[in-house]
């Protein structure tokens, strides 16, 4: 197996989910490539412990999953929070941040 | 040179002393710190509102300071004549991440103990006299428990190891300082001042952020490798700022982004204008926070780590540096200002800025030891005018700092509070033999021996200053007749304005201890405070005339015990690799030997760099730099005695012309005479810088991004189309008037448009949609990431 | 001669669950129906369990599946049905400039294709690879990265407790 096939794998998942942030209005489908882009990242970061033959990205990729974690509660308790208010989660919606 | 490492290699080096109170000074902080979380638990059930343990606890502190101070005497004691005295270190592993290791501890040396003993001095007096100053007050327990944190932290501060620690109890301070500043928030004046202190410090921290991580890059492969500290360590820096290895461009930059710190938060020209607002504070917090502790932390800073300044800024060279211009300016224009203040508080306060001047234009030029000395005397006069204007404000002129409107004539009434108000005023003026005249003459005069007569005579002008304006300030207070709350005029104190806090929160009329608490009791006019509020000041007092003698060079060689016991020796010391990065270094005295380095023979006088400070030792290290010591001469002492009388003199004459007699000549100078006008316009608007910060940076920067922010985004709406014409149009225009209006206002025109031209450029930026933020952020970090590609490949 | 099968049976094993994968993916980000959506999420977070056995990690392969399509996967659910009374396909799921996103993932794409193959180029992974046992992670977890440990731990509270005081009605 190729070190960079691996690599590859996690950068286009990383795009994919990058693209579904832009693209998408939805706060649950954005929350969702942020998952994308999460995992592509503890892919890169497992495979680079294989290749040096050490068990920090392990580590580390343990870490990005409970922050993951953290992260989903959080973001979901907001989206039903904004949901409540305004009875939408459209993110186009909420532009009270404009200039 | 070279003889000289001969003597040191056969010279048998004596053992230092030690003791239980140089290992253990680590309590110091300690125990103030454990009283505050009892204060903040257990307080309010306590009989007296937890300011017992408030008071316990530093007292505790204390006499762990001055058993320290003894040890550290005796261990000076017993080194030899040229040997280096080395501090009392100890280390303890605070937290590891990844094999990075991060320790806290104690450095107990000449500075540490001093600073130490100063700071856990007055706070103990402090938080005596606001026993009485503040009963009654709605949030004693808070009070207490937030003073003595305050304290705890300064004291981490002071005996810190590593810059992690010392960041730590900087941090502390500022964040009590906020609270203690802003502890009667209810008045929104308060709370104002309570954050323009936070902030303005704050902008200040940032420097000391990057300059501690600036130091740990530069620093920490040398200090690990030789030294085996880590590059936070203090000790490490020292040696590794002389050592010869730093960039000097680095190494500049590290003492300059410390030195935005210590202007921050000592109230140095341009970030000084928080310290006289946060006089809104209660007066014990003034006098502790600004006179004596917290302003002090800035010098501190810059003393504590010397060498990192001294080759930096290239200290003692030819050139004037920054520290030096900052003070100097600071030091005349508070000055100035302290002339237009009718708030006693705020003289004081300006008073202050200008003293703080004075230790860093020591520190500045070289005069390391005088500046610790300023700092050490400072803390007694300063705390304890600020403790006579709080006892003035408490019994006398009913809760107002107001020197016009409510004081006069009170030296009949508080004769206590004016002797020692008036002691401390010529030691503040530097009268001979009062405190002050030793150190801030010291200071002066070793600033013209090293080379820098234009500060000399900055110094001395403000020494004329000082004594003008304090006597001003006396003459208002004390002498003179009675005015408003001092002649006994109750009414006039509902019309008092935002210091008088006391009343505002109905702190008296709600408190049930209220009658029997003769010291507030306003109806019987001015009279002297109670003993809680006048022992302290007299102690203070009794220090403002007798602390000069530690250090009395008029009187000889003999008297120098500062230099003695606090200047650390700036010889080599060569010493074994100790253990593997990370593993203590504990000075061992018989683990060290040590290098002289022959003082230089024009060290008297004059300008030499010694072999510490401009070259690298060439075996072992060096921790401090050599600096010299001008010889005192009374004919300079006399000349700087003849202008403070000068001042005293003609203030004494103008005020009792102007405010006594009410001269016709000079009343109403500033209406009839222009420069006069321009002048005090100038002074009692601060030099108009508040309005500079707040109407210029924040309106003049802030508003106009956000107003074109807001115009670029009436054009998002119309899409990128509509967006490309209008680019076309306003060229087309710029066009159009180039060649139509140029010889009328073509230029200005031009750069207007092209002003409006490039905004609109960027106009897409603020549209308020996430996912478009999402999409610039991430095309920017691409564009980045491809540049760094291809600039690798 | 059974490491050079093996080889290729992982490799064919990558590439189909790559495959798997990247389909996922992009059906995640380009279905109309946001319970699709979550499930197809499912495959692809399976289908990096999976990758992650591939690369001898079977502590953080089970860790995933028990924490993202356990636990993650329910709270997306719940939070869909929660937001919306209404499930099935639906138009307005894109944002109108939803095109911007295609150039800078592609530019970023680009970006991390390059750095990759010029720096790896066709570099092999270590073939006998051994199995990163769960004492030498928590060796790891409980020893040098202690901090970064108890600051994790603080976050999750923070977010617990956040997500209560921001989900609870009053």
């Amino acid at each position: 197996m190729l070190t960079s096939q691996f690599l590859l794998l996690g950068a286009i998942l990383f795009c994919i989910g990058v693209y579904g942030v832009i693209a998408r209005k939805n706060a649950v489908l954005v929350l969702m490539s942020i998952e994308l882009i999460l995992n592509s990242v503890n892919i890169n970061l497992l495979a680079f412990a294989l290749r040096n033959g050490s068990a920090d990205g392990h580590t580390f990729a343990l870490y990005i999953i409970a922050v993951a974690a953290a992260e989903v509660g959080v973001g979901l308790a907001l989206v039903l929070l904004v949901y409540r208010n305004r009875r939408s989660i459209s993110l186009d919606e909420l532009s009270e941040m404009r200039g | 040179m070279t003889s000289i490492a001969l003597v040191a290699a056969s010279e048998v080096l004596s053992p230092l002393d030690g003791g239980w109170f140089l290992d253990n000074a680590w309590l110091a902080p300690v125990v103030p710190t454990i009283g505050f979380f009892l204060i903040v638990l257990f307080g309010k059930k306590l009989p007296k509102k937890g300011s017992e343990i408030g008071v316990l606890s530093l007292a505790a502190s204390l006499v762990l300071a001055l058993g320290a101070a003894w040890q550290w005497i005796a261990r000076v004691g017993s080194a030899g004549e040229e040997q280096f005295v080395s501090p009392v270190v100890h280390t303890w592993t605070w937290w590891q991440a990844g094999g990075v290791q991060f320790t806290i501890g104690q450095h107990i040396d000449g500075l540490s103990v001093i600073v130490l003993v100063v700071v856990a001095f007055i706070s103990t007096l402090v938080q005596i006299y606001s026993l009485e100053y503040l009963r009654g007050d709605r949030r004693y327990t808070h009070f207490f428990a937030a003073l003595t944190l305050f304290s705890a932290g300064m004291l981490a501060m002071v005996i810190a190891e590593d810059m992690i620690l010392f960041l730590l109890g900087w941090e502390i301070m500022g964040l009590c300082s906020f609270m203690l500043i802003g502890h009667w928030w209810e008045d929104g004046a308060n709370s104002r001042a309570a954050l323009k202190a936070f902030f303005t410090v704050r902008t200040g921290d940032v420097g000391l952020l990057v300059g501690i991580a600036m130091l740990f890059f530069a620093a920490n492969d040398w200090t690990t490798s030789n030294l085996g500290l880590s590059g936070f360590s203090i000790r490490g820096i020292s040696a590794w700022a002389l050592s010869g290895e730093p960039n000097s461009t680095v190494i500049l930059l590290a003492a300059i982004a410390l030195f935005i710190a210590c202007i921050g938060k000592s109230g140095q020209f341009p970030l000084h204008t928080w310290l006289p607002d946060a006089m809104a504070g209660p007066t014990p917090v003034s006098s502790l926070l600004h006179s004596s502790t917290m302003v002090v932390a800035g010098v501190f800073l810059v003393a504590r780590l010397y060498p990192v300044f001294f080759t930096g800024l290239d200290i003692l060279g030819p050139s004037s540096n920054v520290i030096m211009i900052i003070a100097a300016i600071t030091i005349v224009i508070a000055a100035a200002l302290a002339f237009v203040q009718t708030d006693i508080k705020r003289v004081l306060a300006y008073s202050t800025v200008s003293q703080l001047g004075y230790m860093m234009l020591g520190l500045g030029a070289g005069a390391w030891l005088p500046a610790v000395f300023h700092i050490f005397t400072h803390a007694f006069f300063k705390a304890c005018l600020f403790l006579c204007a709080g006892s003035i404000s408490h019994s006398a002129s009913h809760h107002s700092f107001d020197m016009k409107k409510d004081m006069g004539g009170l030296r009949r009434h508080m004769p206590i509070t004016f002797a020692s108000w008036v002691v401390s005023t010529l030691a503040l003026c530097g009268v001979f033999p009062f405190s002050g005249f030793f150190s801030k003459d010291e200071i002066i005069d070793n600033v013209g021996a090293n080379g820098y007569s234009l500060f000399m005579v900055i110094g001395l002008g403000g020494a004329f200053l000082t004594a003008a304006y304090m006597t001003r300030a006396t003459y208002l207070t004390f002498f003179g007749a009675p005015r408003g709350a001092a002649a006994g005029e109750h009414d006039a104190h509902a019309t008092h304005d935002a210091h008088d806090s006391h009343d505002a929160h109905g702190a008296h009329a709600t408190h049930a201890t209220h009658a029997t608490h003769d010291g507030h009791d306003a109806h019987a006019g001015p009279h002297e405070s109670g003993p809680l509020i006048t022992v302290p000041i007299a102690i203070l007092a009794v220090l403002a005339i007798g602390a000069g003698l530690f250090n009395a060079t008029p009187f000889g060689e003999s008297w120098e015990y500062l230099k003695r016991w606090v200047e650390p020796r700036a010889v080599v010391v060569v010493e074994p690799r100790a253990g593997g990065p990370g593993e203590s270094l504990v000075f061992s005295a018989t683990a060290v030997t040590a290098t002289p380095i022959a003082s230089a023979p024009s060290a008297e006088e004059g300008h030499s760099k010694s072999p510490c400070g401009s070259e690298a030792p060439s075996e072992g290290v060096c921790f401090a730099p050599q600096v010299n010591h001008a010889k005192f001469k009374w004919s300079k002492a006399l000349l700087s005695l003849a202008i403070v009388f000068a001042g005293i003199a003609a203030s004494w004459l103008l005020s009792v012309a102007f405010y006594g007699r009410r001269d016709p000549r000079l009343v109403g100078l500033t209406q009839r005479n222009g420069v006069a006008r321009v002048g005090y316009r100038l002074l009692a608007n601060k030099y108009y810088l508040d309005d500079l910060y707040e109407r210029g940076v924040v309106a003049n920067v802030a508003g106009p991004i956000s107003r074109a922010a807001y115009w670029f985004n009436q054009n998002v709406l119309d899409g990128i189309l509509h967006m490309v014409a209008r680019v076309a149009r306003s060229v087309a225009t710029v066009v159009y008037r180039d060649i139509d209006q140029r010889l009328v206002d073509g230029a200005v025109n031009a750069s207007a448009d092209a002003t409006k031209a490039a905004g609109t450029t960027v106009q897409p930026i603020q549209s308020g949609c996430v996912g478009q933020y999402g999409a610039l952020l991430f095309a920017t970090a691409a564009v980045a990431a491809l540049v760094f590609v291809i600039l690798n490949t | 001669m059974f490491a050079a099968e093996l080889l290729v049976a992982q490799n064919i094993g990558f590439a189909v669950i790559a495959l798997l994968m990247i389909v996922g993916a992009l059906r995640v980000v380009t279905t109309s129906n946001v319970v699709h959506a979550a499930l197809w999420l499912v495959v692809v977070l399976s289908g990096a369990a999976a990758q992650y056995v591939l690369l001898a990690a079977e502590f953080v392969a089970v860790t995933q599946v028990l924490v993202y399509i356990g636990a993650v996967m329910v709270l997306f659910l719940f939070g869909t049905m929660l937001t919306r009374a209404r499930i099935g396909t639906e138009r307005d799921l894109n944002n109108p400039y939803w095109r911007l996103g295609i150039p800078v993932a592609g530019l970023l794409f680009a970006a991390m294709a390059i750095a990759t193959v010029s720096s790896f180029g066709d570099e092999q992974l270590p073939a006998d690879a051994r199995v990163v046992s769960v004492a030498e992670i928590s060796d790891q977890i409980f020893g040098p990265y202690l901090l970064p440990f108890w600051a994790l731990s603080f976050v999750l509270l923070a977010a617990i407790i956040g997500a209560i005081v921001l989900a609870r009605k009053d």
